[in-house]
């Protein structure tokens, strides 16, 4: 990828649910190597937000434009680079964690290496349920199948809604090394969370969506 | 692009292998139906041939329906929907492999039942032959039209009453024209015009439902 040009905007976008403005007139941008925090308190946006800068949702004004492009009009050049982790992982019950790490880069019509798609489990603290289904894992390793994907995927912008969940302290330290790890080769990452993060080193922009204030986070 | 519809065929596929209880409901509830009818209308076999290609056809439809309201609702549930919607391939394509793979998991056991139940209904062996060929003809038009009810009535309450009843009316074309088909090899007017007609119908339904099930799925997911 060629970092100069990654590079997410916003152009006065507005989001209404139902009668209500969740906000209006944002507009930001996000360049290669950056973090971009979206704080505020529950329902006020942060998710919807999200959601806009995916694509699933579309705006009730305004654009959003990857490497300059409106992403409604580049769809498929844009998903191809995206990865987005929802509140639901994505993880389906019936397939253990290899199978659901398969399908997932099938669907995205990627080709599928088992090996590092192991190696990535193992590095995310799985090597004892590689063969389980996912139906039978606790809700952190489900969260946690689902980072893999994340890993396993090689997109350059990463799009994280709360990815941090329902994960043990080290995992978030793994997630903290990860993300970092990940803006250092040149990514990008848009997250929401409630929970305090250790970036030291990383440039992250805040944005906060709705009107309470937040403490500061990191 | 085919390696996509692949993909999700592979995937939807695997998960039924892994869930068998699910397919079979659809396959009992197609020989109770069927086999309700004549233990309330009676046995004569005359009786029985006659209504057996219209029942065997509705029991299918119902059947295949039943399935339906979980084409996309489980993979929305654990949001595996919102990553396959949000894949480089297009929408209309995922929507395809999942009418295709809804088709070969609950529709076919359907095929292989039918013969069995035409011969409770005292059906003779043409009727039979034509009963297959206008279910074959048939029942992709069930899963084509179904994913687009089950598109639009996606993470709504009540979603498969719902779906029932948007859908059910659609069908209508493909159960008039399947029944009547085997109506016709019985009655020695033939069938043809019946299996065109129907065939006709499929390859409409090929080329609309998936655009409006995708357009459908879109809405739904925002």
């Amino acid at each position: 990828m060629t970092s100069d040009t990654l590079l997410l905007s916003v152009h006065n976008l507005a989001c209404a649910r139902g009668e209500r403005t969740l906000f209006k007139a944002m507009n930001f941008s996000v360049g290669a190597g950056e973090l971009l925090l979206v704080q505020g308190g529950n329902g006020q946006g942060k998710t919807s937000l999200l959601r806009l800068l995916t694509g699933l949702a579309r705006p009730e004004e305004g654009e959003v434009r990857w490497r300059g492009q409106p992403i409604q009009k580049n769809r498929e050049a844009f998903h191809a680079e995206m990865i987005y982790l929802g509140h639901a992982n994505g993880v389906k019950d019936d397939l253990n964690p290899v199978e659901n790490l398969r399908f997932a880069e099938g669907l995205q019509g990627r080709a599928f290496e088992e090996e590092r798609a192991v190696a990535i489990l193992r590095r995310l603290g799985l090597s004892r349920c590689l063969d389980l289904p996912c139906r039978v894992l606790s809700f952190g390793q489900r969260r946690r199948v689902a980072l893999s994907a994340l890993l396993l995927a090689d997109a350059g912008l990463w799009i994280l809604d709360e990815p941090l969940t329902g994960l043990d302290v080290h995992a978030v330290a793994l997630m903290e090394g990860l993300i970092r790890d990940h803006l250092a080769a040149g990514g990008l990452c848009v997250a929401t969370t409630h929970q305090a993060l250790n970036l030291e080193g990383v440039k992250v922009q805040r944005l906060l969506v709705g009107n309470v204030a937040i403490p500061e986070l990191v | 692009m085919h390696r996509f519809i692949l993909a999700v065929l592979r995937r939807d596929l695997t998960l039924a292998a892994r869930r068998r209880g699910d397919w079979l409901i659809a396959q009992f509830f197609f020989v109770m139906v069927a086999s309700l009818f004549p233990l309330g209308v009676g046995p004569e076999p005359e009786m029985l041939a006659r209504i057996g290609p219209g029942v065997l056809w509705v029991a299918a439809t119902l059947a295949s329906l039943l399935s339906l309201s979980r084409l996309f609702a489980d993979d929305h549930h654990d949001g595996s929907l919102e990553h396959m919607v949000l894949s480089p391939e297009p929408t209309v394509l995922l929507v395809l492999g999942k009418s295709l793979a809804h088709w070969l998991i609950y529709c076919i056991p359907l095929l292989i039942i039918a013969p069995v139940l035409g011969i409770q209904f005292n059906l003779p062996w043409d009727a039979i032959l034509v009963l297959e060929i206008s279910l074959l003809l048939g029942t992709p038009i069930l899963s084509l039209l179904g994913g687009v009810g089950a598109a639009l009535t996606l993470g709504l309450r009540g979603g498969g009453v719902l779906l029932t009843l948007l859908i059910l009316p659609l069908y209508v074309p493909a159960l008039i024209f399947g029944a009547g088909a085997v109506d016709g090899v019985m009655a020695g007017t033939g069938a043809q015009a019946h299996l065109s007609l129907l065939g006709a119908f499929m390859v409409l339904s090929l080329m609309i439902a998936p655009w409006i099930a995708a357009a459908a799925l879109r809405v739904s997911l925002e």
